[in-house]
């Protein structure tokens, strides 16, 4: 479904990435590791079209996202859910309004979103927070919306670039633990991570990235640098 | 579609009151803006009104002799109001100006007797004339002298035109007053550019604490409509707000000044004129305040969803 071919990637003559290439099957979890300035952030710029390569092309679906119009970016983007270490919620929107947000951009009609919206809070366990602006929420919290507001298109694949590079180890591991829920129902979930705990308990595809080339890639692994 | 401007007026409304500082600054400064503008809108009513009123007090007189028939001079003054640049041309008969003549000098006692002394009416009868434009007098008055020029053989009747005598007042005063004229446009729209580069900045300023939320909506996967609409809601607001403000403001200020003004420049109440014009400067304000804040708005956003700014 997610197909790197030859990517590579030039900052000023430094490579970021180096003629990486790997595949990911639907409904797989992956686990990309490697140090600060590995790669894994370009990695996953790439696959938001944030980022455009210097040679190599990411497929998605057979697609060249590279080469989408502008035009169909948003909605290539409503198809990919995407979590952040910094939760990226929007701060003059209430939890609710801020999942609410991205079924409204989805040209979703106002009872799915009357229905669904409360229905994912539950699911991340906010029911009770609905209500509040991010700045009323704890970082797990935080989170949980931000995962909240990644699953409610029901989108094929899951980014999640550091999810737990802010939070406390028992709060890691409730939102490790929803990911891993949202892969059971099918999911693609791709996550970044220096955390050594979250990789060896998942005992999942794991890629480890060096130097911007794929060092390892690892069918169950362990986090190994 | 009709969702899709419900959802963008909604998120515009929320934002503009829940961002109540920002758009508070932002009001304020277009109020500055919207109020330099009606200013200038009261500024060249008055400075016109003064202008006319100057430009009224110029007139050329043309005396006859005393010979001249009223025949040959009401030719004249046909002639003269066949012209395009007269605005207006009085006629003053012989006996009209003695009896004049007499009213002006009522207690002066020597001078009516030498008059009576004289016996016969020593006045010629004479026309006043009144361009269109101070500028234009001095072809009036050539055509007038071409005209007599013309009249080989016939008496000359016209005695004397006063406009040479005051040529070089008029010419000063025409000098005035496109002068005025020209630096009062110049003055215009150099006020206006500042302030409007001010508003600009400020919308731009407004908008760039929100870039980091232009970058979550891009990426949330809103297509460029969706995260400009609400953005453009605001700044229509900003206008609109403003315009009202500046409107509601300039009520006491012009009823304050409008005596004063009436005084000083003799004629225009400032407040009159705003209250009879009111409905034009109503839409040139609320016009004026709505451009302003939505084409900043515009633009300013531009900057944030045209180039990648995404940042992870």
């Amino acid at each position: 479904m997610i197909h790197f071919d030859k990517v590579s990637k030039l900052y000023s003559n430094a490579a970021a990435l180096d003629e990486v290439s790997f595949s990911i099957s639907p409904g797989e979890f992956v686990s990309i590791v490697g140090h600060s300035g590995a790669g894994k952030t370009t990695l996953l710029k790439m696959l938001l079209i944030e980022e455009w390569p210097t040679s190599g092309s990411v497929f998605f679906e057979s697609v060249d996202i590279h080469g989408l119009h502008r035009r169909d970016i948003p909605e290539y983007r409503r198809r990919i859910g995407a979590i952040f270490q910094d939760f990226k919620l929007l701060p003059h929107k209430t939890a609710y309004e801020n999942i609410a947000f991205a079924m409204e951009v989805a040209g979703r009609p106002e009872e799915e979103i009357e229905s669904d919206v409360p229905h994912v809070l539950e699911l991340v366990d906010l029911g009770n927070k609905m209500w509040n602006f991010p700045h009323e929420l704890s970082g797990g919290e935080k989170q949980r919306v931000a995962i909240a507001r990644a699953i409610i298109n029901q989108p094929d694949v899951v980014l999640a670039d550091e999810p737990t590079g802010n939070l406390d180890p028992i709060t890691t591991r409730e939102i490790i633990e929803i990911l891993k829920k949202i892969n059971d129902v099918g999911t693609t979930v791709v996550l970044t991570t220096h955390n050594k705990g979250v990789i060896d308990s998942l005992e999942k595809r794991v890629i480890t990235l060096e130097g911007g080339k794929v060092a390892r890639d690892d069918k169950h692994g362990r986090y190994a640098i | 579609m009709w969702t899709d401007l419900k959802r963008i007026l909604r998120s515009g409304f929320l934002n503009f009151w829940r961002n109540g500082f920002v758009s508070l600054a932002s009001i304020l400064v277009i109020t500055i803006t919207l109020f330099v503008a009606g200013s200038l809108i009261f500024f060249s009513a008055v400075m016109n009104a003064t202008l006319e009123q100057l430009q009224n007090k110029v007139d050329v007189d043309v005396y006859f002799v005393t010979e001249a028939e009223e025949e040959d001079i009401m030719s004249i003054k046909r002639s003269l109001e066949g012209l395009p640049e007269v605005a207006l041309v009085t006629h003053t008969s012989r006996e009209e100006a003695l009896a004049q003549f007499q009213e002006r000098h009522n207690d002066d006692f020597l001078t009516l007797q030498a008059l009576e002394e004289l016996g016969d009416n020593p006045l010629g009868a004479s026309l006043n004339i009144r361009a269109k434009d101070p500028s234009q007098y001095e072809s009036i008055a050539r055509y007038l002298e071409e005209r007599e020029a013309l009249q080989v053989g016939a008496a000359q009747i016209i005695d004397k035109i006063n406009y040479y005598q005051n040529k070089p007042a008029i010419d000063k005063l025409t000098k005035i007053i496109q002068g005025t004229k020209f630096s009062g446009a110049v003055i215009v729209i150099i006020l206006a550019l500042i302030t409007i580069v001010i508003t600009f900045n400020t919308i731009r300023l407004a908008i760039y604490t929100s870039r980091e939320e232009i970058a979550v909506m891009r990426l949330v996967g809103a297509n460029n409509k969706y995260v400009r609409g609400p953005f453009l809601v605001e700044g229509f607001m900003y206008g609109i707000l403003s315009a009202l403000f500046v409107l509601l403001l300039f009520y006491p200020i012009t009823l304050w000044l409008g005596g004063k003004t009436a005084q000083f420049f003799g004629g225009i109440n400032v407040f009159d004129y705003y209250m009879n014009n009111f409905g034009q400067i109503f839409l040139v304000l609320i016009g004026l305040g709505i451009v302003l804040g939505v084409v900043s708005s515009y633009f300013a956003v531009r900057r944030y969803i045209s180039k990648k700014y995404l940042k992870l």
